[in-house]
């Protein structure tokens, strides 16, 4: 069993290994600027909204987000639609399989975001944090510290990544993106620019609209980031009152142990 | 308790003998808190109310998960999930337990090395090591199998890897490994298993820590010196002491907030950083990662595992002397367990009289090679087992090995070590100036 996996994984070790040489390793990733990145970071809503706006007309067509709930796109700290605009945002877009109408039916705010496996797509809810964008160097993970994990700068850098080459590998057609470990991805460009129009007159090149979906994403991946940043500094900052407080019963405490006793 | 001489609790009141007299749980504990402790201690002695620390979050932590989650492969993932989106502060529940295992290791590595520098290894504690080296084991394997249990690609392909050392041992391996699956590989019974251990080992680790305690308890903690506290007289055993409550315990709970400030940094500001991007992707046993990592604290002894290839002469000759029952790969899992099996005879391999090595000039610099050759071995782990690496990291196992096998037998021979304090007074007073007349100023 084990040799056999072993061997299966070595296979595959040297297949990939063969595969990222030939496109010369891993993905070029473009150090984008998101406004959530650092411990100050939060989401930007309007940049939220123009990213569901991009899944929805385009992602939406091949990939799911099984794991969210379209009541999210409500809560706090995230794109900050009213309760009857994500009724109607899922309504409209949206149709799910109910059990006990054993039918379809609009979807609710209840519901999550329906699963999409029509041609093979992988799932978005998690893509951001599936996927980093820095490593190294030398697997000493200092890029990840300085620069963030980067699962939303490898969205944005695979979407503006094609080079506009094909080539048909056992009937399929692969692109070459600069960004996809091995060059080569069998994703057709999903996005051209002015593929959708944005509600507040934002710009709608390929470069903002990849961002902002990015960006999307990375809500999706981790939509309690702003609240989890928030504990961080309560937390932190109880922590420090409280190390200054304990820093300063230790010196007292001890001064007579150590610099002899003044009764 | 035996030991150094010091008050124990007398009942007073007439419901305070009552009780004393059926079950002196207060004399214990009192005995517990106000136990003489060394009071030359330095910051490293921290670690052990940090590890108690966060053997306790990681059970109230895993408690409450533990209500939301649901070991099976086509829910476990979502649970997780559920968890992080729809429990009320569930996202900050699975940041700190996940984070809480890497603050573990942190601890328990600088406990360890702590323990191996001033020598508290030494007699008489070596059960208090051994038992000590019990828990590293039971926590490693804690750790390991709660990875499993969010059933990501790492999840799963880390317990395939894992369980398949096991396979590796000759006759008997295969069957092993399948019992242990509960299957042919890893799967539903697995994961059930997995999740079963997971809640139970902790509690062992609780019980372990407690006989852990009961023991240093008995022989007194050791100190930077390694000088013995003297137990002549009550008067005499005062002057090397000081009792644990107050001033150890404020003292241990100002590093523990020091220390919980920046694991609250890293939880509220980069929870992922210590994780797998991979684990965010579900189990698939059809599709295997391009490079599968344990997590950072196996890394050092996954880089032993994999040092040992077939083309090593010391395989080699393993190999031919047992026919070709050990091969490299068995070999590599000896290695692996061996690494924490010198370890933890470090009391009968060390030789020197002295304890503490802050008086051995030679022994210090192996220990620095040590520590240095730890980290060393730690990034190795996460390295593509190719060249250079492999020679590295072959390099860095064998002083591993020598540290313990040859330089620590060694040395206690060879070495001049440093004259040592008489007292722990005497050091204390060399620290501070003597407490009978120098007034510092304020």
């Amino acid at each position: 069993m084990f040799k056999k996996l072993t061997l299966s994984a070595l296979t595959a070790l040297a297949l990939s290994a063969g595969g990222a040489f030939a496109a010369g390793g891993e993905g070029h990733i473009e150090d984008f600027d998101f406004s959530f990145e650092g411990p100050f970071g939060t989401y930007d809503q309007m940049q939220l909204q123009r990213g569901l706006k991009v899944y929805t007309e385009v992602c939406a067509a091949c990939h799911g987000l099984k794991f969210v709930p379209i009541r999210s796109l409500g809560e706090e700290g995230a794109l900050g639609y009213s309760e009857d605009e994500v009724r109607a945002y899922a309504a409209q877009n949206f149709e799910v399989f109910d059990e006990e109408l054993d039918d379809f039916r609009p979807a609710r705010p209840a519901d999550n975001f329906p699963e999409n496996t029509g041609v093979g797509a992988p799932d978005l809810s998690l893509m951001a944090k599936a996927r980093a964008g820095f490593h190294g160097p030398y697997g000493l993970g200092i890029n990840q510290m300085v620069k963030g994990m980067g699962g939303a700068e490898y969205i944005a850098s695979l979407l503006t990544g094609y080079t506009g080459e094909t080539k048909e590998e056992a009937g399929v057609t692969l692109y070459a993106n600069t960004a996809f470990p091995g060059g080569w991805i069998s994703m057709a460009p999903p996005l051209a620019g002015e593929d959708v129009d944005f509600d507040d007159g934002h710009s709608n090149s390929l470069h903002h609209e990849s961002q902002d979906v990015a960006a999307f994403l990375m809500w999706t991946a981790e939509p309690k980031m702003m609240a989890r940043k928030q504990a961080g500094f309560v937390g932190v900052f109880f922590l420090v009152v409280l190390s200054v407080l304990l820093y300063l019963v230790n010196k007292r405490i001890w001064k007579p142990v150590k610099y002899g006793r003044k009764d | 308790m035996a030991g150094i001489p010091h008050d124990h609790y007398e009942p007073t009141t007439g419901a305070e003998k009552w009780l004393h007299k059926r079950l002196p749980i207060v004399g214990l504990l009192y005995d517990t808190i106000m136990i003489p402790t060394p009071k030359n201690l330095n910051w490293m002695w921290i670690w052990g109310i940090i590890l108690t620390f966060c053997l306790a979050l990681q059970i109230v932590t895993g408690i409450v998960l533990v209500m939301h989650y649901t070991p099976h492969v086509d829910l476990a993932f979502a649970s997780v999930e559920h968890i992080m989106r729809n429990v009320n502060g569930g996202y900050m529940l699975r940041y700190l337990h996940a984070n809480g295992a890497s603050l573990f290791f942190i601890a328990v590595y600088a406990h360890i090395f702590r323990g191996l520098y001033y020598g508290s290894y030494k007699a008489p504690r070596e059960i208090t090591w051994i038992i000590g080296m019990l828990i590293f084991l039971a926590m490693m394997g804690t750790a390991f199998m709660g990875y499993v249990l969010p059933w990501g690609q790492m999840s799963f392909w880390g317990a395939t890897v894992i369980t398949g050392l096991f396979g590796a041992i000759p006759l008997i391996g295969e069957p092993i490994q399948t019992w242990l699956l509960g299957g042919p590989a890893v799967d539903n019974a697995t994961l059930n298993r997995f999740f079963s251990l997971h809640y139970l080992l902790p509690f062992v680790i609780a019980a372990l820590v407690a006989v852990h305690i009961w023991a240093f308890h008995t022989t007194g903690n050791n100190n930077p010196t390694g000088v013995e506290v003297r137990r002549t007289s009550k008067a005499d055993a005062e002057k090397d002491t000081v009792p644990f409550w107050p001033y150890f315990v404020i003292k241990d709970l100002f590093a523990l907030a020091v220390i919980l400030a920046v694991f609250f940094a890293i939880v509220g500001f980069m929870p992922n950083y210590l994780g797998h991007p991979d684990n965010y992707i579900e189990a698939n046993p059809l599709s295997t990662p391009a490079h599968i990592v344990p997590e950072w604290y196996f890394l050092p002894f996954y880089a032993i595992l994999r040092a040992f290839t077939a083309d090593v002469w010391a395989v080699q000759f393993a190999s031919f002397i047992t026919g070709g029952i050990v091969d490299a790969k068995f070999f590599g899992v000896l290695a692996m367990f061996g690494a924490i099996a010198v370890m933890a005879l470090a009391p009968w391999l060390d030789t020197s009289t002295v304890r503490s090595g802050r008086y051995r000039p030679t022994f210090k610099w192996c220990f620095w090679v040590l520590v240095v050759d730890f980290f060393a071995l730690m990034w190795l782990g996460a390295m593509p087992a190719e060249e250079p690496y492999a020679s590295f990291s072959l390099i860095a196992s064998a002083y591993w090995f020598a540290y313990f096998l040859v330089i620590l037998p060694l040395l206690g021979v060879i070495e001049k070590p440093l004259p040592r304090p008489a007292t722990i007074e005497e050091d204390f007073e060399a620290h501070y100036g003597k407490s009978s007349n120098t007034t510092p100023a304020e």
